[in-house]
């Protein structure tokens, strides 16, 4: 198997292991927010939906357990290729015009991923430790899950954060999408337009979605009938 | 005291290179890797030829100035690389390539290597091919041609308008597969100062460092030389900054005929001179004449705009004067026609320019057409000069280009100096007075990729395959003399820069050596060199340090060889009493003022034997033709 | 064509030697707005020559912006702000009267500077001598129209083929990545049916050479496309990419 690590490794092989990672992560996006938009539907649809993915439990860690790969991967190796970008240009230009060569999300991604992935750390100790391991009292009750979502999209500082991370986010996806077609060896004058397109309206569409619920929270929702 | 023996096989012309590759010596597999061969320039015949030889097994040391070998200035031609392949069913033939060249040479070229070179024309194409070559093709598939100026067929091969670029990276593709395998070590940034000869035999080189500036010796069992032409001597010319004549120079002083150095070609199609300190006439493709029409205004001093001035008061002088090749005629006679009209005044603006126009070609053909055949020359016309040219006429004038003399070569293109071997433009041999488009490309490769591998090969034959020391007193001499000549030029101190003083030497060659030359003019030009000769080594300042990185330097070397050529180019061209290709003595000329040549008393090759500075002695190689019959060129 | 002459400040990268440490050196010229940067380089290295200094070593060789030696980055851009050309054929009347130019080297590691502008930049050719080519001998090759190629695809590989091997890329990407050059010729050749028997070797050997030799890795910001003298395409990277990926996953060798 050194022959898989060295192809890893090698510059391109870098670019695979984002591409592929990222593109699990971009499915995996969509199937969160689906999950997410239930929160539209009252406490009962959302709480349903948390308690359809406890049912199959077995198979949710098994896909917890690919996107925990997919996150390590897709963070060691963006950090790595970062890192090793970064030493094959040791010396910057005095004057630097790349803002007129190159999208502002193509050559900030690293750091773009570095506030995600802060944002992910404080997403995960919110809701995924909670629903998973911390049944404080008092909030056994039957919308459980719904409460403690609604509560933190309640608080200002939760839900600008959350915002703000969603629009970064967006920023990411933008050029992630499109990129890992081209990692991928897929550019072609005729439907890379198109994959670009469609990226943008995932990215926009995404970030605005997720972005819609707190949002929502923070200034519409009247609290729970 | 050297002697001229061309060592053209016996036969039938069409039979010469077969007998001769079979009666050739051959080495050993085994022993190949005995024998070190240097080549000195990675341009087209540089390339091919260290490419080919190290494929059959001999270890080979590359040279180049530049940083990498793809930078050798083959990379610019542009038009095209000719070969008789009739894929066009135009009734081309090796015959019709072969005679061809030696009539739009005028008769001034060696029959045998012409006949060799149009013969290994097809082998050529099939070798680029082979290499991927992305040569234009047709819908079809197959490779498309073109016409090009001098020939009646179409057996031009091209590759958009870079085909020498094309051709170039698909030599140092091969170059690169050999010292990918350790067979070729490249050197790179090391410019050639001294050829070094023991027991008068060529076996090794002294070079300069480029970076360091150390001086450094390399031996070999031979050496080709594939260094490119002498048209910068003209400082201004559509050579890159860097080609020069130093290596050729100074093999030839250490015993290499100078051949032909009066023939030197006038590009008809380049852009015209804008200011003092234009550093280079860039050049607009040959195959611009396919669809351009070239005229000047009937009136002296006309200052209208091109547009405005009217059908009938344009003088499509080409075409009037050559109706049967019109703006295809060669480029001797398209040049001087143009110096002739600019002469008369006529010239666009009053300058030195004259127009070619595409404005029928694009009402005929549509844009798109022209867009998809010329548009990068367009491009480039339009980013230098800012003008659009789908618009208005091109404006174009003559520019030194390329130099059919060259060092000597017998038919093995081996100089007089045994084992000291001279490739592509850096050769006398295969272009006569005058050579056609596309065959630059052509002779460049074929020398190296067809030529040099049998002959270098016969040549080692004979010789020991014993490492060659370079502790030989004679690496000692050398180094000795380049290391003396650099000193020296670091002391001077004087209080012109070098650029001035080629500027200088430019300009009496443009006016006295240039398209069109008087006996007057050339003794003047020969005192004039002389005496700036005088001036140089008394008031040069060479600023910056011996060992380091000193571009100065450099430029300073090979203008203090331009100053002794430029000389022999006048010597040469005041002992041609006749007008040939593009060699115009105005004496010389018939009432129509066309060129008008000597065959009873100059049909020979000038091979020049150097014996100190200014002196030279003369050797001529008659010219025989048995194949193709003396007549006066008419393109008319 | 001549009008009046700019007066422009040259801000320029002064650097001794490798290992010395450089700065930028101030110069005011006057220049033609027809000459190229270039040739206002020469006249300002004349004028030094002429009062005794060190002129300012930079590369150019053909001027027609074919040969790919000469280099600048100005003003931020690799061959200057106007696109598709290479620095000898940035010509003057893209500036401002009193306008400050920066010019200095192509920055990256692979391509470190020898001298004030000048850069080694044969980690490129190293990439070439691994596998830029096919294995073919002189002679012994089929006739050139025994291989029939499409208009298109010899179209295709002509567009990847243009590339001048400037290194414009390396010095645009902010990763100092060589994918565009490394792409263009592995694409060139994949194209071509001369190409296919070493198609996935080739594109194994290069790569890695790359890898060595210190160019960073693509993250598809596509500075160098736009940066390019010859327009080369991007859609090279993503050829290169499809074609290592393919050979990784189907070459039975293990040792690349």
């Amino acid at each position: 198997m050194g022959w898989l690590l060295r192809s890893m490794n090698s510059s391109i092989g870098k670019k695979f292991v984002m591409a592929i990672t990222g593109s699990f992560l971009i499915i995996f996006l969509i199937v969160h927010l689906i999950g997410n938009l239930t929160l539209y539907f009252g406490p009962e649809a959302f709480n349903g939906y948390v308690e359809t993915l406890d049912i199959i439990k077995p198979l949710i860690r098994v896909i917890e357990l690919v996107l925990l790969l997919s996150f390590v991967y897709h963070i060691i190796y963006g950090t790595w290729l970062w890192i090793e970008n970064k030493k094959a240009r040791p010396v910057s230009y005095k004057i630097n015009a790349s803002s007129e060569n190159s999208t502002f999300s193509s050559r900030w991604m690293f750091w773009i991923g570095s506030i995600i992935f802060i944002f992910l750390v404080i997403h995960l100790s919110t809701f995924f430790y909670r629903f998973n391991f911390y049944d404080p009292e008092g909030l056994a009750d039957q919308n459980k899950y719904y409460n403690i979502v609604v509560g933190f999209l309640q608080m200002p500082w939760y839900s600008i954060l959350y915002i703000i991370a969603m629009i970064i986010l967006g920023l990411h996806l933008h050029h992630g999408f499109q990129s890992a077609f081209q990692t991928f060896g897929w550019n072609h004058k005729k439907y890379t337009p198109l994959i670009k397109a469609i990226g943008r309206i995932y990215a926009i569409g995404m970030a605005g979605a997720f972005a819609s619920i707190p949002i929502y929270f923070l200034f519409f929702y009247g609290g729970s009938q | 005291m050297i002697k001229l023996n061309s060592n053209v096989p016996e036969g039938n012309i069409a039979e010469k290179w077969t007998n001769h590759k079979f009666n050739m010596k051959l080495v050993n597999p085994a022993n190949k890797r005995k024998f070190d061969i240097i080549v000195v320039g990675t341009g087209l015949a540089g390339a091919s030829a260290a490419a080919s030889l190290a494929e059959l097994g001999y270890n080979v040391q590359s040279f180049t100035y530049h940083d990498s070998g793809r930078r050798a200035h083959s990379i610019a031609a542009q038009g095209g690389i000719n070969a008789a392949k009739n894929y066009q069913n135009d009734g081309d033939s090796v015959y019709r390539l072969f005679y061809d060249t030696v009539k739009g040479g005028d008769f001034r070229s060696r029959e045998a290597n012409v006949y060799r070179l149009a013969e290994v024309s097809n082998n050529i194409i099939d070798q680029c091919v082979a290499q991927g070559v992305p040569f234009a093709r047709e819908y079809g598939g197959l490779l498309d041609n073109r016409s090009f100026g001098g020939a009646q067929v179409s057996r031009t091969f091209y590759a958009r308008g870079q085909t020498g670029q094309q051709l170039l990276l698909g030599a140092i593709s091969a170059l690169n597969r050999q010292i990918g395998k350790g067979q070729v070590k490249l050197y790179t940034r090391r410019e050639m100062l001294e050829l070094v000869v023991i027991d008068g035999h060529a076996k090794g080189i002294v070079c300069r460092n480029l970076v360091t500036g150390e001086i450094e010796k390399y031996s070999a069992q031979a050496v080709v030389l594939a260094t490119g032409g002498y048209s910068n001597v003209f400082f201004l010319s559509t050579n890159a900054m860097n080609s020069n004549a130093t290596a050729a120079w100074r093999a030839h002083k250490k015993g290499a005929a100078f051949a032909n150095p009066c023939y030197t070609q006038i590009h008809p199609t380049c852009l015209p001179l804008h200011g003092e300190n234009q550093s280079k006439l860039p050049l607009m493709s040959e195959s611009l004449r396919n669809d351009g029409r070239i005229w000047v205004p009937k009136k002296k001093g006309e200052t209208r705009k091109a547009n405005d001035i009217p059908e009938d008061e344009r003088d499509y002088y080409l075409e009037r004067k050559y109706p049967s090749f019109g703006n295809l005629s060669p480029r001797d006679i398209s040049s001087r026609s143009a110096k002739e009209v600019c002469d008369e005044g006529r010239g666009v603006g009053g300058s030195e320019a004259v127009y070619l126009d595409f404005a029928e070609a694009i009402g005929r053909l549509g844009k798109k057409v022209i867009e998809e055949r010329y548009g990068n020359l367009f491009d480039m016309y339009q980013t230098i000069t800012g003008e659009n040219p789908y618009e208005v006429p091109m404006k174009i004038y003559p520019a030194p280009h390329y130099t059919m003399g060259g060092l000597w070569v017998d038919y093995n293109l081996q100089s007089t100096i045994p084992g000291l071997f001279v490739l592509g433009e850096a050769n006398f041999s295969d272009h006569g007075a005058n050579r056609l488009g596309a065959s630059a490309l052509m002779q460049g490769l074929a020398d190296g990729y067809f030529v040099a591998p049998y002959t270098v090969g016969n040549y080692l034959a004979s010789e020991k395959p014993a490492k060659v020391d370079t502790d030989h007193v004679e690496f000692g001499n050398a180094v000795k003399t380049v290391d003396d000549k650099v000193q020296k030029l670091l002391s001077i101190h004087g209080k012109h820069t070098v650029d001035e003083i080629h500027k200088k030497l430019g300009r009496i060659m443009w006016n006295k050596v240039g398209m069109a030359r008087n006996e007057k003019g050339l003794n003047e030009a020969i005192n004039e060199i002389k005496e700036l000769r005088e001036d140089f080594w008394k008031n040069l300042n060479v600023v910056g340090e011996y060992k380091d990185l000193n571009q100065t330097l450099e430029r300073a070397g090979r203008v203090a060889d331009y100053l002794e050529l430029g000389e022999l180019m006048a010597v040469d061209a005041l002992d041609r009493n006749e007008s040939c290709g593009g060699h115009f003595r105005e004496e010389y000329q018939t009432e129509e003022g066309e060129a008008l040549r000597n065959d009873n008393e100059y049909s020979y090759v000038a091979a020049w034997e150097f014996q100190e500075v200014g002196k030279w002695q003369l050797h001529k190689e008659h010219l025989e033709f048995e194949n193709v019959k003396l007549a006066t060129r008419s393109y008319k | 064509m001549s009008s009046e002459n700019l007066n422009l400040t040259l801000k320029i990268w002064r650097q001794k030697s490798p290992t010395s440490v450089g700065s930028f050196e101030e110069f005011k010229v006057s220049v033609s707005p027809d000459a190229s940067i270039l040739e206002m380089l020469d006249e300002l290295n004349n004028d030094l020559e002429r009062e005794g200094k060190i002129p300012v070593a930079f590369e150019s060789d053909c001027r027609e912006g074919i040969c790919g030696t000469c280099g600048l980055v100005i003003n931020g851009h690799p061959h200057g702000k106007i696109p598709k050309i290479a620095t000898c054929q940035l010509h003057m009347r893209n500036f401002k009267n009193g306008e400050t130019i920066y010019i200095e080297p192509f920055r990256a590691k692979a391509f470190p500077v020898i001298k004030d502008l000048i850069v080694d930049r044969s980690g490129m050719d190293k990439v070439l001598q691994a596998g830029g080519f096919i294995s073919v001998n002189t002679g012994g090759v089929p006739d050139a129209n025994e291989i029939p190629i499409s208009k298109d695809v010899a179209s295709h590989a002509m567009d990847a083929a243009e590339c001048i091997g400037c290194g414009a890329c390396v010095a645009a990407c902010k990763n100092a990545s060589a994918m565009l050059f490394v792409g263009a010729k592995v694409s060139q050749y994949s194209f071509l049916p001369q190409g296919q028997p070493e198609r996935f070797q080739r594109v194994q050997s290069m790569v890695a050479k790359m890898d060595e030799m210190g160019f960073g890795s693509c993250t598809n910001t596509y500075a160098c496309e736009a940066e390019c003298p010859k327009g080369i395409s991007v859609i090279n990277i993503a050829r290169m990419n499809k074609d290592f990926i393919s050979a990784k996953i189907k070459s039975e060798l293990t040792e690349v």
